[in-house]
């Protein structure tokens, strides 16, 4: 069953490729996101039991990590639905600059698109290092051609950054696998398997010192994708010149993913006894993250880019709070959940006022709550969410954070990191309430300004998730994130 | 045998610095097209306790497609989209070749970093590593070409291959991954996304690719 998890969506991926009916694709990947959604859920009550040495495992950490990306695929695929039925045939003006572009062929988009969600879920279910960084190295390939739907100069600049940063990333990793490879190398010459539980059942017996270099390889190469700072440069360009349904994707389901195949090597080296070096380094990333992204999004004056730099941030306090260990990992795990839907739910509603003001700079556009009231007001809760207001549910997950990091005796990690959420709040809160309020005036590309059900429907579903989970977080849920606080050694 | 592994090592060295010192494209593809080859002829001199039908494979596999394939596709690229035949860097050639040069004490010193690794293994094998890894990174920043940029990743991954065959004795199959998907990055989706560039803007330079600044 766990192999179905990627299988699927990937055979619907590559057959998307051929179908020529609009109707008959829409539905294909309609259907591949319900069914992956339902085999995902399935997979919360049905536990295999896999051997120890299998390549494919599905554990908390993975499970958390795949229900977050089945869940925003589905509503991303909801959105999609409205958004491919809006986009022009053929040649078309840019919305920005107004010359003339076309776009990638329906079929590549829709089928890249499942690809691209089959091989998020393999590093999800992967047991094995080589075959995590085949995955995380596959993801890279189905969603450059997203980045470049509309064919426009902007966009390709940014699939160019984004394959060669990310190439270099990926290149390094291996060379972390590498290492990796040596450090598992047993004294008789032989290499135990590189799979996650079976290095964590010999801890001991792997080499300290070549862990460590493995390690800070597999940062360096993992964490470019991540997008932490300050390897995050193809990031601000990729999010804000995609399409937003794939920004959504990405910033919401593909960071992730990175960010387990970080966790997977910190698994090992806690086992190994150097959980330390691990934890100091993303400490270390995690600030300086968060620190280049109050830089840059303090008078930014692109919105989308802005929304971008956010995810610098908070995947920069998902490496904070793992680094803190103990009770900052759970609040890690919780920030995972609580950023990704924000987030996505954000670009989503990015896209909206993209549609119909015809800019994403945020000078240009005003009065979103009258022109566009749903939107306007998702746009503003939106806000609220993200820089960690009450009653959102990453409020509740930074200030975990925020709280491990004082018991454990760091006040000045504490208030660097309120510090910054500070200046970060102030400079969201300028530019979104600005762009809420006011008179309507802006570039309209659009005369008719119904919103439809499939472009705040998705939002709106999000945004009551994230404000759930800012009240109660189930028990279920609590649960799976204790087990994977716990895998990662906190509590 | 191990003395002619060590003198393609040095030589590998050499054509990575003379990729920061040459200024025409064609012969910089070419140089990389060379040390492709002596790549694959390494795989067996640093593997030759242990040379299977596996390694052998591998072999090929490097020198077609290190040695013929890439430079073929690269130096058709560079034809058809009519490309200027120089290099164009950001950094001058005296200084490219200078930081190329003091790439190899940095890559000694890496290398020192690195726990000892297994005596039979060629002592020049880490620092020759690193020091291509070093200069394809070099590369890819200090050039403005998106060919330039695709050759300093080529580099970059022989480097990486180059620490696979050392080090990796029994997971042969971690190095083919290396081999089998690098390819398929760096110049399958690369040179697709060169093509389009050269398509919508009659120029490779990635340094026209500039709209996206702070």
């Amino acid at each position: 069953m766990i192999a179905a998890l990627f299988l699927i969506p990937s055979l619907a991926g590559l057959t998307a490729f051929f179908i020529r009916s609009d109707t008959t694709r829409r539905t294909l990947l309609m259907t591949t996101a319900i069914g992956h959604t339902i085999l995902t859920t399935a997979a919360w009550w049905v536990k295999e039991e896999v051997h120890a040495e299998a390549w494919l495992a599905l554990d908390a950490l993975g499970l958390l990590f795949l229900s977050i990306t089945s869940l925003l695929f589905l509503v991303t695929a909801v959105y999609c639905l409205g958004y491919l039925g809006r986009e022009p045939r053929g040649s078309h003006h840019d919305i920005e600059e107004g010359f003339l572009i076309s776009n990638a062929p329906e079929a590549v988009f829709t089928g890249c698109l499942l690809v691209f969600l089959g091989m998020m879920s393999l590093v999800c279910v992967s047991a094995h290092f080589g075959l995590i960084w085949v995955a995380v190295e596959a993801t890279t390939l189905a969603s450059a051609p997203l980045i470049y739907f509309h064919r426009h100069h902007r966009s390709l600049e940014a699939t160019w950054k984004y394959l060669l940063i990310c190439s270099v990333g990926i290149a390094l990793a291996l060379l972390g696998n590498f290492f990796l490879a040596v450090a598992a190398a047993t004294p008789d010459g032989s290499t135990m398997p590189l799979v996650v539980q079976n290095l964590m059942g010999h801890g001991d017996s792997l080499h300290g010192a070549w862990l460590r270099a493995a390690f800070v390889f597999l940062i360096v190469g993992y964490g470019t994708k991540m997008g932490l700072a300050p390897l995050h440069t193809w990031l601000p360009d990729a999010h804000s010149e995609s399409p937003s349904v794939v920004s959504a994707l990405l910033s919401g389901a593909l960071l992730n993913c990175a960010f387990l195949s970080i966790l997977r090597a910190q698994q090992v080296l806690s086992a190994a006894g150097c959980a330390a070096f691990g934890q100091d380094l993303l400490l270390l990333l995690g600030l300086v993250s968060i620190a280049v992204a109050a830089v840059f999004i303090v008078g930014q004056a692109d919105y989308k880019r802005m929304l971008a730099y956010s995810s610098v941030e908070h995947v920069g306090i998902l490496a904070l709070g793992v680094g803190l260990g103990g009770a900052g990992a759970f609040g890690a795990m919780l920030h995972a959940v609580n950023h990704s839907l924000t987030k996505a739910m954000l670009f989503l509603v990015a896209g909206n006022i993209l549609a119909v003001y015809g800019t994403k700079s945020s000078g240009d556009v005003r009065g979103v709550l009258r022109v566009l009231p749903v939107s306007g007001l998702l746009w503003v809760t939106g806000f609220l969410a993200i820089t960690g207001s009450p009653p959102f549910g990453i409020f509740l997950s930074e200030f975990t954070v925020l709280k491990a990091a004082l018991d454990q005796g760091r006040p000045g990690v504490a208030a660097l990191y309120l510090a910054l959420l500070a200046v970060i709040f102030v400079g969201m809160a300028s530019v979104f309430l600005k762009m809420a309020q006011g008179e309507a005036s802006g570039p309209f590309k659009r005369k008719e300004t119904t919103e439809s059900w499939s472009s705040t429907l998705p939002p709106v579903t999000l945004a009551l998730v994230v404000l759930m989970l800012g009240v109660h977080v189930p028990a279920w849920l609590s649960q799976l994130l204790h087990q994977a606080a716990q895998a990662l050694g906190g509590s | 045998m191990a003395a002619w592994t060590d003198l393609l090592l040095i030589l590998i060295a050499l054509t990575n610095l003379a990729m920061t010192g040459l200024s025409s494209l064609g012969t910089c593809i070419r140089v990389m097209a060379i040390q492709g080859v002596m790549l694959g002829f390494v795989t067996i001199g640093v593997r030759h306790d242990a040379v299977s039908a596996h390694i052998l494979i591998l072999v090929v596999g490097v020198i077609v497609i290190k040695g013929l394939v890439f430079p073929r596709l690269l130096l058709r690229g560079v034809r058809e989209a009519n490309v200027r035949r120089e290099v164009e860097p950001f950094i001058g050639f005296t200084m490219s070749l200078l930081i190329g040069t003091l790439g190899l004490p940095a890559a000694i010193w890496l290398g020192s970093r690195l726990p000892a690794i297994d005596p039979t293994v060629s002592p020049l094998v880490v620092p020759v590593a690193f020091h291509a890894i070093l200069i394809g990174l070099f590369l890819i920043v200090s050039r403005k070409k998106a060919v330039t940029q695709v050759l300093g990743y080529l580099g970059l991954e022989n480097g990486i291959y180059i620490f696979g065959i050392a080090l990796v004795k029994e997971a042969t199959i971690l190095i083919d991954l290396g081999v089998l998907l690098d390819i398929f990055v760096a110049v399958f989706v690369m040179g697709i996304a060169i093509f389009h560039i050269s398509r919508e803007f009659d120029h490779i330079d990635t340094d026209r690719l500039s709209t996206l600044k702070e």
